[in-house]
């Protein structure tokens, strides 16, 4: 199947340590070593997974935020690992990222209205007469009113600084939209309606979604496929409904588990997970989950696992399968 | 008769508008959190009654600069040995007194003044100028260009100041310019420094990698995104740098390296001053009075405007 | 720490050879050359400048000329003045143990001085001194060096009589340590003026950062004395970042020591520079440059040594 919008191959990101008078490389932060995500248009792909194990190195890779150290990322077809900063201009009309803290990813000196118009000016896709406008347009989209155009980001509170910079990627009209942790830094009722709203403008706009976050309730709620990641690997990729229904991987299980329930009359077995996430300058050997897993095997420590296909559309890395 | 009324049996369409919650953004929160930033720096720099009063005597003197000519009651150059060495506050004619060639003094600390804050505000232009680019390059590519302009930076930094004025004043024709631009080459290592530092700390933030991400070209993020959020540092820094401006002036100049007679800056008139010292001191006195103040003034300006723009900061 | 001290050496390499490279380029660009005093004379006539060229190696390529002055720097050799053709690292170093006593003792007032008011402001946040302490402190960085100096030769000097005016040693007089301590005072205390106020400045602010951590609050619930607490706990942690100071504050130790002889006769480096300034005598004004920038080389590193004794986080970074 070619038609995924987005692809992502082996990629891999390793961070340089350095020490010493001469700066000498000492060792590598594996952040990404190797991972597959595949992204169909309209779709959402939820990535998921605890501090550290590389999500949002994967989000900022894949946008070339950060140059990648190897793999492949191929969008709509096209090769673009290795695209110049020229090359990619184009492509950041097509591609757009949210960040998850509303307080940095505005810049304070601006008004919302120049921060919405930076991207119309910077790929010139309004006449001047036309931008008020556009932006006027945008904020409403957002469920913002237009007087906040000529306001500074600080008199907004963090939901409403989301909208805003959610306006302000939909000002190019992307297609992709990578949301880094979009709504972690927001009250519970506030997340709600920020996710709403983007599943409103997912539908408006035929977006697709990269959504990246530590919370299983938020996936849950707005993934048609999740992908969960592990100390910089895969570890369990299939549709929403199938994770929830059939979690194949231990990892994901405990995850699950760890999801409080209210519902008071229920009595769960929790799967509690021992130990702390392992470092990423050095991870464990074989499986990377071995050292934590409740199910573990002799061939677990020796031998890393395959990321397969066990049933249509469901794939995981486990010697269990 | 109390304003209490019984309940009144509402209407459905009164019940449904009671349901409606007001569309998001056009709730306006309670008006005390609305205060714009630039009346809460005023409100802060306020506080500071040094600071105020370092603003107002700034501003005094730089309308005495501009206004010299209107305001001063003698011809700064005009002498006559007859009158010389009158004191001050003993001649109406001549408030402050004369000098070793009869020149009013009164006339003279003003025109001094135009040219000692003329030479001081332009050096101060040409040190935020050479530093900001510097410090800017500096912050925002990192990496080598970084490494080199901050060891090219140190080594500056090892001169001692007023040996590096004296010897290029030597090389030059001491203009109001060239000294101007002498002082600014050698004043903005600092500057360079805490713009740099500012620069790392801004470039960290995720508007910066909005921007990246929107396809801003190098110069737009350097400019438009990174550069404004520097302003509050670089406005202290120009203060600051005002006033070390106009010292260094006067150093250059006391020692005659600086303006030249007849032109009258504050410095130069000090230079002759040691001698005359039994027979007139306010010729030290006064020149030294007037620079004292000024500088001040600067400082504490500067340091309230620190205060005020970043509480942070405070010393 | 053997390996932290080699690490500063190597830093502080780029910066010497980035020194001695602006030295030379400024020597060669001062208007009529290197040889301003001859070529600018006009009764000396280019046949004659030409073999002065000669002689003093001008006549070669510009980067050999370099390693050759950089080479003389290291080896002693800085040549000879012009007038008298004595060797000028002879002419500074004679002048140098009078300006090293002269910024010594500054130094020193400055630093017990400017500590003793700092602590004091820290321990009494608020007080009537503090605020007096504070404010003095903005207002003694406003004086222009040599106008504090005249002002107290008018006073001390002139008008009450109570301390010479100016130089080392009375003319004709013992020149016995009693007198040299008089001629100092005033000196010193000129030059320390700006620097007290800096001093108290920083040791307030870092002492104020140190007296509200939460060391210092369970010294105090554990009952020890105030003063206790002051010496043993708070001042050696409070000390480390001021060293710093030490180090940044050379460069201005040389400049302010420099118009501090002018103005009181002091024969030390600095008035040699005037001096030879007024002459023209570039080679005396390059050496002198090098000198001070060397100095204060030396003078950081020393700084970056002694703190990294004191404070441990330093060497292990």
């Amino acid at each position: 199947m070619t038609d995924a919008l987005l692809e992502v191959r082996d990629l891999v990101k390793h961070f340089p340590i350095r020490r010493g008078l001469l700066s000498r490389v000492v060792g590598q932060v594996h952040a990404l070593d190797g991972i597959r995500l595949r992204v169909f248009k309209g779709q959402t792909l939820g990535l998921v997974g605890e501090s550290g194990c590389g999500k949002t190195t994967a989000g900022k890779t894949i946008l070339k935020l950060i140059e990648p150290t190897g793999g492949t990322i191929r969008y709509e077809g096209t090769d673009i690992t290795h695209y110049s900063r020229q090359q990619m201009k184009s492509l950041r009309r097509r591609m757009q990222i949210i960040f998850q803290d509303p307080f940095s990813s505005l810049n304070p000196r601006h008004t919302v209205g120049a921060i919405i118009a930076a991207p119309l000016e910077i790929h010139g896709l309004v006449p001047a007469s036309e931008k008020e406008d556009r932006i006027a347009d945008l904020l409403r989209k957002v469920g913002l009113s237009a007087t906040a155009m000529r306001r500074y980001p600080h008199e907004f509170s963090g939901g409403q600084r989301q909208r805003i910079g959610i306006a302000r990627a939909l000002a190019v009209n992307p297609r992709l939209i990578i949301g880094d942790e979009p709504v972690s830094a927001l009250d519970v009722s506030i997340q709600a309606q920020i996710l709403n709203l983007m599943e409103d403008l997912q539908d408006e706009f035929n977006l697709t979604y990269l959504i990246i976050a530590h919370d299983l309730s938020v996936i849950r709620h707005i993934s048609d496929v999740i992908a969960v990641m592990y100390l910089g690997k895969n570890v369990e990729t299939a549709a929403s409904a199938d994770l929830y229904k059939k979690p194949l991987h231990p990892y994901t299980e405990g995850l699950l588990s760890a999801v409080p329930v209210p519902d008071p009359e229920r009595s769960r077995r929790r799967m509690i997970l021992k130990g702390d996430v392992p470092s990423p300058i050095r991870p464990p050997s074989g499986c990377r989950f071995h050292p934590r897993c409740p199910k573990r095997m002799d061939v677990c420590d020796q031998e890393e696992p395959p990321f397969k296909e066990t049933a249509t559309g469901h794939f995981v890395a486990c010697h269990l399968y | 008769m109390s304003d209490r009324q019984p309940p009144v049996d509402k209407t459905a369409e009164d019940a449904q508008k009671d349901r409606r919650v007001p569309p998001i953004g056009t709730q306006t929160a309670p008006y005390q959190y609305y205060e714009s930033q630039t009346r809460r720096i005023l409100r802060r720099f306020m506080r500071h009654r040094l600071a105020v009063a370092g603003g107002c005597v700034v501003v005094l003197m730089l309308l005495m600069a501009v206004l010299a000519n209107v305001i001063a009651p003698h011809d700064p150059l005009a002498l006559e040995t007859e009158r010389r060495f009158i004191p001050p506050l003993q001649n109406k004619s001549f408030v402050l007194g004369t000098d070793e060639m009869g020149r009013d003094m009164l006339s003279r600390l003003f025109y001094g003044g135009r040219i000692s804050l003329v030479v001081g505000i332009a050096a101060m232009f040409a040190t935020i100028f050479t530093g900001l680019i510097i410090g800017l390059l500096s912050g925002f590519y990192g990496g080598k260009v970084d490494s080199v302009l901050m060891r090219f930076t140190d080594t500056m930094l090892c001169f001692p100041q007023v040996f590096m004025l004296l010897v290029l004043a030597a090389f030059i024709t001491p203009t109001v310019t060239s000294i101007a631009l002498i002082i600014g080459f050698t004043s903005w290592m600092e500057v360079a420094r805490i713009i740099r530092a500012q620069i790392q700390y801004i470039k960290e933030q995720d508007f910066v990698q909005a921007a990246v991400a929107l396809g801003a070209s190098e110069f737009r993020i350097m400019f438009k995104e990174l550069l404004p959020n520097a302003i509050a540092p670089m406005l202290v820094s120009a203060t600051l740098n005002v006033a070390n401006a106009v010292l260094m002036e006067s150093y250059i100049s006391f020692l005659g390296y600086g303006i030249q007679p007849p032109l009258a800056s504050w410095g130069n008139m000090l230079t002759n001053a040691q001698s005359y010292f039994d027979l007139a001191p306010w010729l030290a006195i006064l020149p030294g009075v007037m620079i004292t103040l000024t500088v001040m003034s600067f400082n504490f300006l500067g340091d309230g405007l620190r205060d005020a723009l970043d509480p942070r900061l405070r010393m | 720490m053997f390996q932290f001290i080699v690490k500063r050496l190597l830093q502080a390499i780029p910066l010497l050879i980035g020194v001695s490279i602006i030295g030379f380029g400024m020597m060669h660009l001062a208007p009529g050359g290197p040889l301003a005093v001859y070529t600018l004379n006009p009764t000396i006539t280019a046949q004659d400048i030409e073999r002065i060229k000669q002689v003093f190696g001008l006549d070669q390529p510009v980067y050999i000329q370099y390693l050759k002055w950089a080479y003389g720097i290291f080896t002693g050799n800085w040549g000879n003045t012009f007038f008298g053709g004595r060797p000028v690292l002879h002419v500074i170093m004679e002048r140098v143990p009078a300006t090293l006593l002269l910024m010594g003792s500054g130094m020193s007032l400055a630093v017990l001085i400017g500590m003793l008011i700092g602590i004091l402001g820290a321990v009494k946040r608020y007080s009537i001194f503090d605020y007096l302490a504070t404010t003095g402190a903005m207002v003694a960085l406003s004086f222009p060096t040599f106008w504090f100096g005249l002002m107290t030769i008018f006073v001390f000097a002139l008008k009450l009589g109570w301390l010479p005016s100016g130089g080392m040693f009375t003319l004709g007089g013992d020149e016995g340590v009693l007198d040299l301590i008089r001629h100092l005072i005033l000196p010193t205390v000129v030059l320390a003026l700006v620097l007290v106020a800096q001093w108290s400045r920083y040791t307030r602010s870092s002492f104020l950062e140190v007296i509200h951590q939460d060391y210092i609050r369970t010294a105090r619930s554990k009952g020890l004395s105030g003063s206790r607490i002051l010496f043993r706990h708070a001042f050696p942690n409070a000390v480390a970042p001021l060293i710093a100071l030490a180090g940044v504050q050379l460069p201005w130790l040389f400049s302010g020591a420099l118009v501090t002889e002018t103005i009181f006769g002091w024969p030390g480096m600095g008035r040699l520079f005037v001096d030879a300034l007024t002459m023209k005598e570039y080679p005396v004004l390059m050496g002198m440059i090098i000198v001070t920038a060397m100095a204060v080389i030396i003078g950081n590193l020393l700084a970056d040594v002694v703190n990294a004794i004191i404070d441990p986080r330093i060497r292990l970074e």
